[in-house]
């Protein structure tokens, strides 16, 4: 087929009628950009929320649960084996917080080679004393460098400079919300007195925001050596062993084959934060139907503006037919006015989207919550401007499709004669 | 023969079934000046729109250039229409989008046998021929009704058409129109043999054609 001549034909037509034909552009690149500012500005966000919390998770944390001891006696008596036991009032067992052997496991685990990075932990809960009053709280003993490595740990330590953790001997990072509560500033000691009735004390070299405004009010950070020290237990006294995979997703064998191994408990990063995959996803799909939804409405514009066009130009469609154009010739006259509104919509809905996204990442955005950003994040992905594209050309085809095979059927004799 | 129309009938469904062609058979020889008339709604346009494939809602057969049409797809049929026939109009029916030259050399395009700058050389040929080559860049709504109605017949002409097929053709135009547009159809048919099929009312243009076919309630009476 003669498409050059389609194309020629095409165009002098929505020339013709240039301010619908830019109508009709300009709804699609309405759609367009709307779709791309929204999924970029939606998943920057996601991203943001996700890296709140899953960055600073561990992919698999190895601690020991309180809880009773799973083979009670009478399971172990070969008389009773058959039957079903019920046993009431059993309490925990003494095995404590601590994980056993921890210097073991470290080393077993810095041998493998899915792991990325190890940092050990332990939590102690103590009370700040603030002149009369107690504020209970709780303090992190961290690896301050793993930490900082793995968990972006540094990232949210707002005021203060997060290696003093390990520096100053006797030193602690309080969260904000803590610090404000004791009326505590930096290079101030405040005074920690641990569930046993040790006290010590301590001094504020840093402030942490996490985002998480619950949290700030109770945690705080020292060096694991400190806080060992604060409770009076030995260097491998070790209540969390979190590890960073190199692969995330991998996370739950790994897990199930750690609880194995080292006979602790184990949790991995899918089971503790299900819930913000599920909000992520959530989000995304909302954005997607919105954008879509814009989309559509776009392509009922198309399709209204094709069928005034052809309404409009029947005697030209008849005299197309008359000299010899056929009824899928003229389809597809329509069908490329149609997709050239698509593509023209669509590519300068795609630049303009991204510059309103250029425009959303730089609005200032601060909040107390979220220390680390300081305008309205935004995700650049490639994905979104070819899911744009894709969708304006498939509804501006559909949409000229309708009107096309409307033109393709009319009947010259009708209108030649019907004048 | 060139154009031959065998049995044709066709009714009207709507509302009710009312015969409008009944048994037409007619032959064209080839090269013939040939006029249709008859009274209002005698057929006679509704004979030549199924003649000129358009209309492919009747009983018969017909036959252009020793090939049989009835049964043929649309685009098939839309072949046909752009190689061997030639249409010139009541109401002229140019391309108001396109200029004088791009509406004579459109139907040569989609037909696709010689490049564009030959066509463009035939057109304007064509355009010289009937008088019109110094408006060949105008645009088609700039014209007068006689005219647009000389572009038509260059634009009918523009693919050597077997035969050329005119619906009232000076049925818009005033006396002298009249004469420049008779005058050519007239040229056509005696220097160039061209076979021309004319449905008129005029008295006085079918009396100077070659050959009168004369209807009358659907029936060729002579």
């Amino acid at each position: 087929m003669n498409y050059p001549l389609i194309w020629n034909i095409a165009q002098s037509l929505s020339l013709a009628r240039w301010k619908q034909t830019l109508v009709a552009a300009v709804g699609v690149m309405f759609s367009i950009t709307m779709f791309i500012a929204l999924l970029g500005f939606m998943n920057g966000l996601n991203d943001l929320l996700d890296s709140l919390v899953l960055n600073r998770t561990p992919h698999v944390r190895l601690f020991n649960e309180i809880k009773a001891n799973e083979n009670q006696p009478i399971l172990l008596d070969n008389r009773y084996q058959k039957y079903h036991n019920f046993i009431r009032s059993i309490k925990p067992n003494g095995k404590n917080a601590q994980i056993a052997n921890s210097a073991a496991i470290i080393s077993t685990l810095k041998k493998d080679k899915r792991v990325l990075g190890i940092s050990p932990k332990m939590i102690a809960q103590v009370f700040f004393n603030v002149g009369e009053t107690d504020v209970t709280g709780v303090v992190n003993g961290i690896d301050v460098e793993a930490e900082a490595r793995l968990f972006s740990f540094s990232d949210y330590v707002t005021e203060g400079s997060y290696i003093d953790l390990k520096n100053i001997p006797n030193s602690i990072i309080l969260g904000k919300g803590l610090a404000d509560k004791m009326l505590a500033n930096i290079g101030d000691v405040v005074q920690v007195t641990t569930a046993k009735g040790d006290r010590f004390p301590l001094k504020v070299v840093g402030y942490f925001q996490s985002g998480l405004g619950e949290i700030d009010k109770v945690q705080s950070y020292t060096s694991l050596k400190t806080a060992q020290k604060l409770i009076g237990q030995s260097n491998a006294y070790v209540t969390d062993i979190q590890i960073k995979l190199h692969d995330l997703n991998m996370a739950p064998s790994v897990s199930k084959e750690y609880a194995q191994i080292f006979s602790t408990d184990a949790e991995d990063i899918q089971t503790a934060n299900a819930q913000f995959e599920t909000g992520s996803s959530l989000r995304s799909l909302i954005s997607y139907a919105v954008g879509i939804t814009l989309l559509i409405v776009a392509g009922f514009g198309i399709y209204n503006i094709l069928n005034m066009l052809i309404y409009e130009k029947m005697d030209t469609i008849a005299i197309l037919k008359a000299t010899g154009f056929s009824g899928s010739d003229v389809k597809k006259i329509f069908i490329t006015i149609a997709i050239s509104i698509g593509i023209l919509g669509g590519c300068t809905g795609l630049f303009f989207g991204f510059l309103l996204s250029l425009l959303i990442d730089n609005v200032p955005f601060k909040t107390a919550a979220l220390p680390t950003i300081s305008t309205y994040p935004v995700n650049y992905d490639l994905k979104y401007y070819l899911i744009g594209i894709t969708f304006s050309l498939i509804t501006t085809y559909l949409a000229g499709l309708f009107p096309a095979r409307k033109a393709s059927k009319i009947d010259p004799v009708d209108i030649i004669r019907g004048k | 023969m060139l154009l031959e129309a065998k049995h044709i009938n066709k009714s009207f469904h709507d509302p009710v079934t009312v015969p409008i062609l009944k048994d037409v058979s007619i032959e064209i020889p080839q090269g013939q000046f040939t006029s249709i008339v008859g009274k209002s709604g005698c057929g006679k346009s509704t004979l030549l729109y199924i003649l000129s494939t358009m209309d492919t809602d009747y009983e018969g057969e017909l036959w252009i250039d020793g090939t049989k049409l009835t049964g043929k797809t649309e685009a098939e049929l839309a072949r046909v229409r752009n190689e061997k026939i030639g249409f010139v109009f009541q109401f002229h029916y140019l391309l108001n989008e396109f200029s004088v030259l791009q509406n004579v050399m459109l139907p040569g395009l989609k037909l696709g046998k010689i490049s564009p700058q030959e066509l463009e050389h035939r057109a304007i040929g064509h355009l010289r021929k009937l008088g019109m080559d110094d408006k060949a860049l105008k645009k088609a709504n700039q014209l007068s009704g006689g005219e647009k109605q000389r572009v038509a017949i260059a634009r009918a002409l523009i693919n050597d058409p077997l035969i050329i097929m005119g619906d009232e053709p000076t049925g818009n135009l005033d006396k002298k129109n009249t004469e420049v547009v008779f005058d050519i159809f007239r040229q056509l048919s005696e220097e160039y043999k061209q076979s021309l099929l004319i449905v008129t009312h005029d008295p006085n243009f079918a009396g100077r054609t070659q050959r009168i076919i004369e209807m009358e309630d659907g029936r060729v009476i002579q």
